[in-house]
Parts: C-alpha cells; sequence; structure tokens
C-alpha cells in the first residue's frame, strides 16, 4: 500500500508504526533488565498478550469492514500489549491476559473508534479492569532473583502460566513475595521507622534491590525517546518533578515515616508510566502548557494515593483520571496564535 | 388535544422503541445502582412498574382538577403515597428483598421514568390509557433492569437469579442457574463501572436489532414492486 505524506517533504516523518517501532526498542533494555530479574514470565506474558492484541484487533477491524493489516501494521496493539506485560505480575495466568487483551483493544480502543480515538490509554484501562476484578492474582508478584529461594525454568514458567501449576514442593507463599511499595507500606503500618523497615536484604540503593535496576533501564529508555524527540520532555518530567517535590515536601518534614524522594522515583511504576504510559500522544494532553498541567497532577495523584489510598501503587489510576480531564485542560491552554492580542471579555 | 394513541403504539412505544431505560435513559440511578443481580433488577422493575401505573392512573383521574402551576407537586404527592404502600407492602411480604433494595425503594418518588410518564403522557390522555402506559413503560424498564442485573451477575459470580426465593418464593429456587463454582468472575461486572459499560453494550444490542429491523423492513414492502426485483438490495 503506497502511503500519501504530505508536505514539508523532510527525511524524517513521524508516522505512526515508526514512532511505535521507536517506543519499542525503548522499552528493550528494561524488559531485559525484568527478565534477568523476574525470570521468563515477563517473555511468555509479552508473546500471548501482542497475539491476543492482535487477533483482537485484527477481528474488531474485519468486522467494521475495514482492513485488518493497516490497524495491525501501525504497532499501536502490539505496543498496548507490550506495557500491558510489562505492567501484570510475571506468572499471571494466560486466561487474564486474554481478558485484559480483549478488554484493552474491544471495549478501551476499537469500540470508541479505534487508534487516535480512545479517551483512556487501553493498556492501563486492561490493568486496572484487572486489578479490580482478580486482586490477588494481580498482586501476587515473585521475589526478584538474587533473594528467590527457586528460579524458574523456561518450562516451568510456561506451566504456570498455562495451567496454573507450581512445580512440585513449591507453594506461593515460598515465591511470591511482596513489592517495594507494598513492603514500605505494610511496615508504615505496623508504626515501623524508616530505618528500621530499610534493615531488609529487600533494599537496595534507593528501591527494591532489583526493582531500582529496572526503573533505572526504563529511564535510559525514555532518554532514548526523548533524544529521539519521539516524546517531548514536558510530561516526564513535570511528573516526575511533582512526585518528587511532593515526596520531598513531606520526607523533609518526617524523613522517619516518610520515604525519600527517589524511593518513590524509582519504585512501583513512576519511570515506566512517565515516560511510556503518561506520554501517549493520544490520550495526553497536546498543548505544551497542558501537558506540563497533566504531567504535574498525575505526579501528584500518585504520591497521595501511594501514602494515602488503598492501593501501593497509582500509575495507573493517575494516568487514567487525567486522560479524562485532559480535553478540558487543552481547551483552556490553548496557545495564542501569533498575531492575535488575547480574547477580551 | 391531538388524537390519542392506538393501544399498540402505547404498548410498542413504552416497551421497546421508547423504552425509558434505554432509548430516554431515564431512572439510571436505580438502573446503575440495583442491578448487581437479576432478582435484584426484577424486584427493583416490579416495584416501579407498580407505582408507575398506579400513579399514573391517578394523575390522568385528577388531570381536569389539578391547575398547571401546581401539577409537579400534586404529582409528587401522588407518587409519594404510592411508593409509601409499595414500600410498606414489601415491608410486610418480601422482607428480605426490602433489606437488599434499601433506600433505592424509597428513592422510585424520585425516578425521573414515573414524573416524566405523569407530566408527558397520564396529565394528557384517559384513564385506560394512562394504565396501559403505566404497565408498559414498566414492563420495558422491568425487563432493562433484569437482564442487565443477569448479565452483570453472570459475569461477576457465574449465576443468574440467584436468591430468586428471596422474591418468588420457594418456587423461585427453580429459576436460580449456576454456572459452576469454581468459576472465577470479574469482581467489576459488579462494582459501578460494570453497571455503566453493561448498559452501554445494551443499548448498543438494541440499536443493532434495530438497524437489522430497519433493514428487512423496506426489503419485505418493495417485494411487490418489479422495479424491487431487478434491483436486489
Amino acid at each position: 500500500m503506497k502511503t500519501i505524506i504530505s508536505s514539508p517533504h523532510v527525511p524524517r516523518v513521524n508516522r505512526v508504526d515508526r514512532i511505535m517501532l521507536d517506543v519499542l526498542l525503548a522499552l528493550v533494555p528494561g524488559m531485559l533488565a525484568m527478565t534477568w530479574f523476574f525470570g521468563w514470565g515477563l517473555l511468555i506474558n509479552l508473546v500471548l498478550a501482542v497475539t491476543f492484541a492482535v487477533v483482537a484487533e485484527a477481528a474488531v477491524m474485519l468486522a467494521r469492514g475495514r482492513s485488518p493489516l493497516i490497524a495491525i501494521g501501525d504497532l499501536s496493539a502490539v505496543v498496548t500489549a507490550v506495557l500491558f506485560a510489562i505492567s501484570v505480575p510475571p506468572m499471571l495466568p494466560w486466561w487474564l491476559t486474554l481478558l485484559g487483551m480483549v478488554f484493552a483493544i474491544v471495549l478501551v480502543k476499537q469500540l470508541y473508534g479505534g487508534m487516535g480515538y480512545n479517551p483512556f490509554n487501553p493498556a492501563m484501562a486492561a490493568y486496572v479492569f484487572l486489578l479490580i476484578s482478580y486482586p490477588i492474582a494481580m498482586t501476587t508478584w515473585l521475589a526478584p532473583g538474587m533473594l528467590a529461594e527457586h528460579s524458574f525454568t523456561f518450562m516451568e514458567s510456561l506451566r504456570l502460566i498455562l495451567d496454573g501449576t507450581l512445580p512440585a514442593g513449591l507453594d506461593w507463599d515460598a515465591i511470591s513475595s511482596a513489592t517495594p511499595l507494598d513492603e514500605m507500606r505494610g511496615k508504615l503500618d505496623l508504626h515501623l521507622t524508616i530505618d528500621e523497615i530499610r534493615h531488609s536484604p529487600l533494599w537496595g540503593y534507593v528501591g527494591g534491590r532489583g526493582w531500582e535496576w529496572i526503573a533505572f533501564w526504563f529511564l535510559a529508555g525514555g532518554i532514548y525517546l526523548l533524544w529521539r524527540r519521539t516524546i517531548t520532555w514536558h510530561i516526564p518530567v513535570s511528573m516526575l518533578l511533582a512526585l518528587a517535590i511532593c515526596s520531598g515536601i513531606f520526607w523533609s518534614l518526617d524523613p522517619q515515616t516518610h520515604p525519600f524522594p527517589a524511593f518513590h522515583l524509582f519504585s512501583g511504576a513512576a519511570i515506566l508510566g512517565a515516560f511510556f504510559i503518561a506520554t501517549d500522544p493520544v490520550t495526553a494532553c497536546t498543548t505544551r502548557q497542558g501537558q506540563l498541567i497533566f504531567g504535574a497532577i498525575i505526579g501528584i495523584t500518585v504520591f497521595a494515593i501511594r501514602t494515602w489510598g488503598g492501593y501501593p501503587d497509582a500509575v495507573a489510576f493517575a494516568v487514567l483520571l487525567m486522560n479524562i480531564a485532559a480535553p478540558t485542560i487543552d481547551y483552556y491552554t490553548q496557545p495564542r496564535v501569533f498575531g492575535h492580542g488575547r480574547e477580551h471579555r | 388535544m391531538s388524537a390519542s394513541k392506538s393501544v399498540k403504539t402505547i404498548v410498542s412505544e413504552g416497551v421497546w422503541t421508547n423504552n425509558q431505560s434505554l432509548v430516554a435513559l431515564l431512572g439510571l440511578c436505580p438502573l446503575l445502582a440495583t442491578t448487581t443481580s437479576a432478582t435484584n433488577g426484577l424486584g427493583m422493575g416490579l416495584a416501579t412498574t407498580a407505582v408507575l401505573t398506579c400513579s399514573n392512573g391517578t394523575v390522568s383521574l385528577v388531570r381536569h382538577l389539578v391547575r398547571p402551576e401546581v401539577r409537579i407537586p400534586v404529582y409528587v404527592l401522588v407518587i409519594a403515597s404510592f411508593v409509601t404502600i409499595v414500600e410498606l407492602v414489601m415491608q410486610a411480604f418480601f422482607y428480605e428483598m426490602y433489606l437488599v433494595l434499601g433506600l433505592f425503594i424509597s428513592l422510585i418518588v424520585v425516578n425521573c421514568i414515573i414524573i416524566g410518564r405523569a407530566e408527558s403522557f397520564a396529565s394528557k390522555n384517559r384513564v385506560d390509557l394512562a394504565l396501559l402506559d403505566g404497565l408498559a413503560v414498566g414492563l420495558g424498564s422491568t425487563l432493562v433492569l433484569t437482564t442487565l442485573g443477569g448479565l452483570r451477575e453472570l459475569v461477576a459470580q457465574g449465576t443468574i437469579f440467584y436468591q430468586a426465593e428471596l422474591l418468588l418464593g420457594e418456587a423461585g429456587k427453580a429459576l436460580t442457574l449456576n454456572f459452576g463454582n469454581d468459576y472465577q468472575g470479574a469482581l467489576i461486572a459488579i462494582l459501578p463501572p460494570g453497571a455503566f459499560i453493561g448498559l452501554g453494550l445494551l443499548i448498543a444490542l438494541k440499536n443493532l436489532i434495530d438497524r437489522h429491523a430497519r433493514r428487512r423492513a423496506p426489503a419485505r414492502a418493495a417485494k411487490a414492486p418489479v422495479e424491487a426485483q431487478a434491483h436486489p438490495a
């Protein structure tokens, strides 16, 4: 198929598939780190999620009487699937991945009109849908590699995901482990101080052991995206800055009950969310000023829910909340057109 | 006053073409809040239908006595009286159902469907037509409430008409369908988002059925002329 490209005819064209390919490339280091720490589960989930998402996208496009090849070719369904696979626990049963992907592609994306029309980020909507519906499966994380009692082989991981059977002699209690944010919350609720909490092999330099390195490699991918100009700095910087400032204020007031800012930045999905999820061009704000507001409120919401809310991490909730606010923010932050004065009322 | 609608139009509009829940989108609060199971939906729907039929009849009877300036307070008083009666009846005969539906029984007073029908139909039509309209509109709404309740219940816990005996007595137990005890349902279906998603899907389903019906109707009508056979649609 020939693609019509409008002027200006510059060598580098912002086509959707190229942007998506960039995003996928930028996710690779983080995914490798996750595979290193959490085993084969991520890669198996990745293959399953991409397959389900592509089949769902093709099915809906056929039902709508359009060409499925164009929809699949723009790789947006693949990016949704990859972000979903990264967000969910590595040993998620396959049918939850199937449910999540059908929900993301059919209900959240295609029912609203498909690529470019969906008000909500499909990957995050699917994540929240599963988190609310199946809280236990969605919060059962493995311990990172160097802390785990058992390292799963490829076949063991496959059997666990497809069939739900654990290797002989193991039960979930032995292999699962709280995420750093879970651990911090749980211990703070027991009125332990941060110093006491951090006397545990679970902790690394700033965040959880293993987890902080995953966040670091996603940060590297994010910087690659900035360098490629696939995303602009506004949303990630304002989101992370807001999160750092909020946590910094509370940390400086009482460093024993509020973790320091770097912990917030390098735990959970903060970095991944800032560079890869909140910056989704379809569901984020489009004006520069709007993007700063959009990112900042996500950062504040993440801190608020992590500190006082009912869930340990909140990037998905915060992003979805701001997705629905984005059109309003855009409306009030329209840039003034050069040569036109301010509106007089 | 314009000519009264025919009986057939009243029934078909009330139940389907102008279904107050799917087309007019009135009375959404009980629709979204109480349809966590088919039984609850059916109970809520029947209670609403009872109030709606009675209030429609009464409003139609007094339509020449009530001055336009005070009609809304009068309608509300009429509706509130019938809601109180229904509430007391449920308390006496369906106590468990009454506990399940709780506040939403009293809130039938402010259900837009009821005051909407009083204002737009009962105050302008004969008693028999008003009663029929109340019954048809009520049944149309009950149909949606029960379907949505069954749908949400099925997705969330794999049952349909669970605890039907609360409403229908011992015979209701025969109605309960249970699809396996180890079914892991999606909890979201009986939470508020599930209600909105389910309602959206039901509206889409109704539009789909209507579209198919519309496509078939001209084809049937056009069978007689010769031209239609030359250019089949």
